[in-house]
């Protein structure tokens, strides 16, 4: 596209098949403890 | 619902509920304000200072866009995520207050210099087992189980800790379980032992100082009212080269008192910390260090001043992490995950010293919010079915705000905090999680040139 850059096209609607498996870290013990941090965290499962 | 602005330069779109993000030039920027409301000849009437086979190439580019679901979606998620909240839980993090007791009387700490408005307490052995046991006997299948070992100090309790983590050790293979143990600190006890011990079994680390000398010693003074920046600072820095600058933070916390906090996350970075996390401090107004509105304005500059030269540093070769800039496109969590929530009072529960449990470490000490202990379970399940529901379809305010996918409707402890409600979010904390989240996209922007 001579317009358009898209930086990520990865849906969240296709995560709605097989996500919730619950396997990944909860956001307050990464670092915050006072914040919701659940944006910036990896799925346990495409590591 | 889409989401637009400008920043550092780029144009940055995101297509909320589908989470893709897009970076376009001034005229599909314009097109895009304009798309919903009005027709194609009516855009091209009111963009006339570009050329109309322009703005026709760039309507073009808007359509094919939408049609592959990656412009205009909408939130179709409700549904999905309330059966999602109603489904069996399992508890798989705990947060272990090894010791309601503090070495440090940081003016800001929430613990109330680690006693919670409650007793000095150190956790026993004993209560550190069944804590362990409960949190196994309530995982259901889930392999992975969080600890951190949070105070208070905890190290003030170490041998406690170095027990309880054998403890864990042992039940994994017989459990099918694996561990992850996290220690935050605030240095003060940190030697060689424990350093060895942390690096060997915690998958993170968290180190708690503010930045610049001046700014952490106010903060954070020994009880005598001395600074404790000099104490802890060469330790940090041998813990962060012995972990390979990864699997821990320092970790601050900024205030009123310094505003200018980008120096203080530069501080830290030019003392070669590779993983850094400052963070606002959660306050009531009353407190003369707390956070006020008439503050934003400056805040989102530093974060500003902050991304635009990480970007420097980053193309300089000397990069670094910022916690709260960190965001993941590509792989990051699955819908569920985002709209669901921290997990407290039902995935993630604090213990007491003396084995109470409470929905997060926030609310310890929060009477109301006593949930039961490690010997007898949760006795209380009028919260935990509270927590359960508690998501960003059942607060008023998240709705239709384009950060609800990245900050899962905020904290509850921080909404109980300023409105005595845990689905009435806080307000600056909202305000300052849209500007990081803005940053951080930037950033990815950046990034890819």
């Amino acid at each position: 596209m001579k317009h358009i850059k898209t930086l990520t096209n990865k849906t969240l609607k296709n995560t709605m098949k097989n996500g919730g498996c619950g396997e990944c870290q909860t956001s307050c013990q990464s670092a915050c403890k006072t914040s919701c941090t659940v944006g910036n965290q990896s799925c346990e499962n495409n590591k | 619902m889409i989401h637009q602005y400008k920043n550092n330069g780029y144009n940055i779109v995101m297509d909320v509920c589908s989470g893709a993000v897009h970076v376009v030039d001034d005229l599909v920027y314009d097109i895009i304000a304009l798309f919903e409301e009005k027709s194609e000849d009516e855009i091209v009437t009111a963009l006339s200072k570009y050329k109309k086979e322009d703005v026709l190439e760039g309507i073009s580019e808007v359509k094919a866009l939408k049609e592959e679901g990656l412009l205009f979606t909408e939130d179709e998620y409700e549904e999905y995520v309330t059966d999602f909240k109603q489904r069996k839980t399992v508890v798989k993090a705990l947060c272990l207050h090894i010791a309601h007791d503090c070495n440090l009387a940081c003016k800001y700490c929430f613990a109330g210099e680690g006693e919670y408005n409650g007793d000095r307490s150190l956790m026993s052995i004993e209560v550190g087992k069944k804590a362990i046991d409960f949190l196994v006997a309530n995982s259901g299948n889930r392999v992975n189980l969080e600890v951190d070992f949070f105070g208070g100090e905890p190290l003030m309790n170490f041998q406690v800790v170095k027990e309880i983590v054998a403890y864990g050790r042992s039940l994994e293979e017989k459990h099918n379980k694996k561990f992850r143990f996290t220690l935050t600190t605030n240095g003060m006890l940190l030697n060689d032992e424990v350093m060895e011990f942390a690096n060997k079994e915690m998958s993170n680390v968290v180190l708690s100082i503010d930045g610049r000398k001046e700014v952490h010693d106010r903060m954070r003074p020994t009880p005598n009212g001395k600074g404790s920046y000099d104490i802890i600072i060469e330790k940090f820095k041998k813990m962060a080269e012995l972990r390979n600058q990864t699997n821990y933070y320092v970790r601050g916390t900024f205030t009123h008192n310094n505003l200018d906090f980008s120096k203080d996350v530069l501080h830290l970075a030019d003392l070669g910390f590779k993983q850094i996390s400052v963070e606002p401090v959660v306050s009531l107004p009353e407190e003369p260090y707390a956070l006020r509105k008439e503050d934003l304005p400056q805040l989102f500059e530093e974060y500003d001043t902050l991304a635009k030269e990480m970007i420097k540093r980053k193309k300089e070769g000397k990069g670094f992490n910022f916690f709260h800039f960190m965001i993941d496109l590509n792989q990051g969590p699955c819908v569920a995950k985002r709209l669901s929530g921290c997990g407290s009072g039902v995935e993630y529960l604090a213990v007491t010293p003396w084995g109470d449990l409470y929905p997060c470490h926030q609310f310890v000490g929060t009477e109301e919010f006593l949930m039961g202990n490690v010997f007898d379970g949760i006795k209380n399940t009028d919260i935990q079915s509270e927590f359960k529901l508690c998501n960003v379809y059942a607060k008023e305010a998240c709705r239709n705000c384009f950060a609800r996918f990245y900050c899962s409707g905020g904290c509850a402890a921080n909404s109980y905090k300023f409105h005595g409600s845990i689905l009435e979010p806080y307000e600056i904390g909202c305000e300052l999680q849209k500007k990081r989240i803005e940053c951080a996209i930037m950033l990815k922007a950046a990034m890819e040139e």
